[in-house]
């Protein structure tokens, strides 16, 4: 049958044959184009689903078979312990790069998306929100260049201070850097880097607030301020989480700001004296100069086996919060 | 409690457009006055500005003088938090806060006043604000689960007890029982006439007889056309409106001739 005599089931089959096919059931024939572009739809879908799936699998097993060199020697069979100790401070140093990050970005970003969504006047909320975007479009290895030459020697100064004021606190002891190109200034760069990622996603979040909740905390006599805690934040909640989460994946994962800023070093508790390092930078400086199959190689291709099941755990601890308030979300 | 509310020469605007055009009216405490007409006629606008908030939207002003008892809803220096929190308001849809239990939700506006309270406080408030909202006794169990969970008849009742739970002294009600069956509609109608022996209240409807079951006075607003604004044409009480209007309008419109 054709489409346009599915679309206009025949009532009665008069149309140019008479009463000849009496026994056809309208609603056994349907609309074939339509079927097939179901089904065409429904297998694109699947492809694309199990795309994901086959490239994740070929990475994880890229990444496992690669990085055995790593943890098993043949003279001395198995050496976790070794990759644990070369792996540890590196794993500690990226988790104290994104934290900075996560912590000076978050507030910050949540504060510009509420001031776009919530305070400003549209017209000035749309060019903010321009600006923010732009901040996203900016190379990641400009962003280095900046912390390396000017970030770096501009917050000397306040590591000094730091040192000699705060410097009872573990963090701020130790030597300060005459460059600046410590992990805090590693972590200050991330954070420029993962604030338009953050803020734009819960600048979409604030803006889909239903009305109706907004405007019932209003008419309780609550002030704008007070409406954004009642309203705005629990609906957001979710998608404030998922935002930070996006931005901690891409602060985890950040190479080429973090190897310029970062002056790599062992280790230390001093985020203002030179030290530390990343998995990223780590792999990204060293990678060139280990021989390929060799030990060293492996050993990299481990340490980012490890980054890879830190981010998986990062993305599945937020998706377990996310669900944790199923019940309260409002979607019911 | 209970106040009156007086509009007098009360233009509400939309940027350049004239919603409303000179209301002038007189809401008498301890009553029910209904607002009908035909849809676009400016009775949610007015009942809106009657707690400043059409002013949510940006541009929405107003012009004339809208007392609350003897005090300018419009002053100079009125904070519209203030007014609304005197001025309560129950909305089309029933918006109870989905992230809250049905507790917190009856609460939230309680709490905004920042006073502190003991648990025994606030479980006396939340008890007398759903036994005023004739709610107590299907929730008393469950008061710890969220709002958003219960039937639409009971979220709206919720938000009347949300509502009472401040002690305001008028409630507005815009279209509260639109979206309700039946039965729903008529808990939420006894609600009403007992709640009228404490708060003044004016209710937006479109459903007439509800106009007539519930209210003492009733209010017909009505636009001359598309683009115009629209304007109070009668107001009297609920018998008159219905029985023996003055104005040919109301006649033809609560008759069913139009609208």
């Amino acid at each position: 049958m054709t489409r346009s005599g599915a679309s206009h089931p025949p009532v009665k089959p008069t149309d140019q044959s008479g009463r000849q096919e009496p026994a056809t059931n309208p609603l056994t024939t349907s609309d074939s184009g339509g079927v097939m572009g179901d089904r065409v739809f429904s297998g694109v879908a699947l492809l694309a689903g199990a795309a994901i799936l086959v490239t994740l699998s070929f990475v994880a097993i890229f990444l496992s078979f690669n990085s055995v060199g790593a943890v098993y020697r043949e003279e001395e069979g198995l050496i976790l312990e070794q990759f644990l100790e070369y792996a540890y401070p590196l794993v500690v140093g990226t988790l104290i790069a994104s934290l900075i990050a996560l912590v000076l970005a978050t507030p910050v970003a949540v504060g510009v998306a509420l001031f776009v969504s919530h305070f400003a006047p549209p017209r000035l909320s749309k060019s903010i929100g321009y600006l923010i975007d732009l901040l996203a479009a900016i190379p990641s290895v400009v962003y280095g260049a900046w912390g390396m030459s000017f970030l770096g020697p501009a917050l000397v100064p306040v590591y000094g201070w730091l040192h000699q004021n705060l410097g009872f606190i573990p963090l701020f002891a130790g030597a300060p850097s005459q460059t600046g190109r410590t992990i805090f200034t590693a972590g200050v760069v991330l954070g420029v880097m993962i604030l338009p990622i953050i803020t734009s996603v819960c600048r979409e979040i604030f803006i889909q607030t239903p009305k109706l909740h907004e405007e019932a905390a209003l008419a309780l006599g609550a002030t704008r301020w007070e409406m954004i805690m009642m309203a705005v934040f629990p609906f957001a909640r979710a998608g404030i989480i998922s935002g930070v989460m996006l931005g901690l994946g891409r602060a985890l994962g950040e190479t080429m700001a973090v190897a310029l800023v970062l002056s790599p070093g062992l280790l230390s508790a001093s985020l203002i004296s030179s030290g530390n390092s990343t998995i990223p930078a780590e792999i990204a400086l060293g990678f060139p100069e280990a021989p390929p199959g060799s030990e060293r190689q492996a050993q990299l291709i481990a340490i980012g086996l490890v980054l890879f099941i830190i981010t998986l755990i990062v993305n599945m601890t937020a998706r377990w919060i996310v669900n944790r308030h199923k019940e309260f979300s409002g979607a019911n | 409690m209970s106040k009156s509310i007086t509009a007098k020469d009360l233009n509400v605007y939309y940027g350049d457009f004239l919603a409303v055009q000179e209301v002038n009216i007189n809401i008498a405490p301890r009553s029910v006055t209904a607002f009908i007409g035909p849809s676009g006629c400016g009775k949610t606008t007015l009942l809106r500005s009657l707690n400043r908030m059409h002013e949510v939207l940006p541009g929405a002003r107003v012009e004339g003088q809208l007392l609350l008892d003897d005090d300018n809803i419009y002053g100079p220096g009125v904070d519209p938090v203030t007014v609304r929190s005197m001025v309560g308001m129950v909305f089309q849809r029933p918006n109870p806060f989905p992230t809250m239990s049905i507790r917190e939700n009856v609460l939230a506006g309680y709490k905004l006043n920042g006073s502190r309270m003991s648990k025994s406080q606030a479980d006396d408030i939340v008890e007398d604000a759903l036994r005023g909202a004739n709610l107590w006794n299907e929730v008393k169990d469950r008061l710890g689960k969220p709002g958003s969970g219960l039937s639409g008849g009971q979220q709206q009742r919720l938000c009347i007890a949300r509502t009472v739970a401040v002690k305001p002294e008028v409630i507005l009600m815009d279209e509260p029982c639109s979206a309700l069956d039946p039965i729903s509609t008529l808990a939420i109608e006894d609600l009403i006439s007992e709640l009228q022996q404490e708060y003044t209240i004016a209710i937006v409807t479109h459903n007439m007889q509800q106009a007539a079951r519930v209210s003492q006075k009733t209010a017909f607003f009505n636009i001359a056309g598309t683009g115009k604004p629209g304007k109070l044409i009668e107001y009297a009480d609920t018998s008159t409106i219905f029985n023996n209007p003055s104005n040919q309008q109301t006649e033809r419109y609560v008759s069913g001739q139009f609208g």
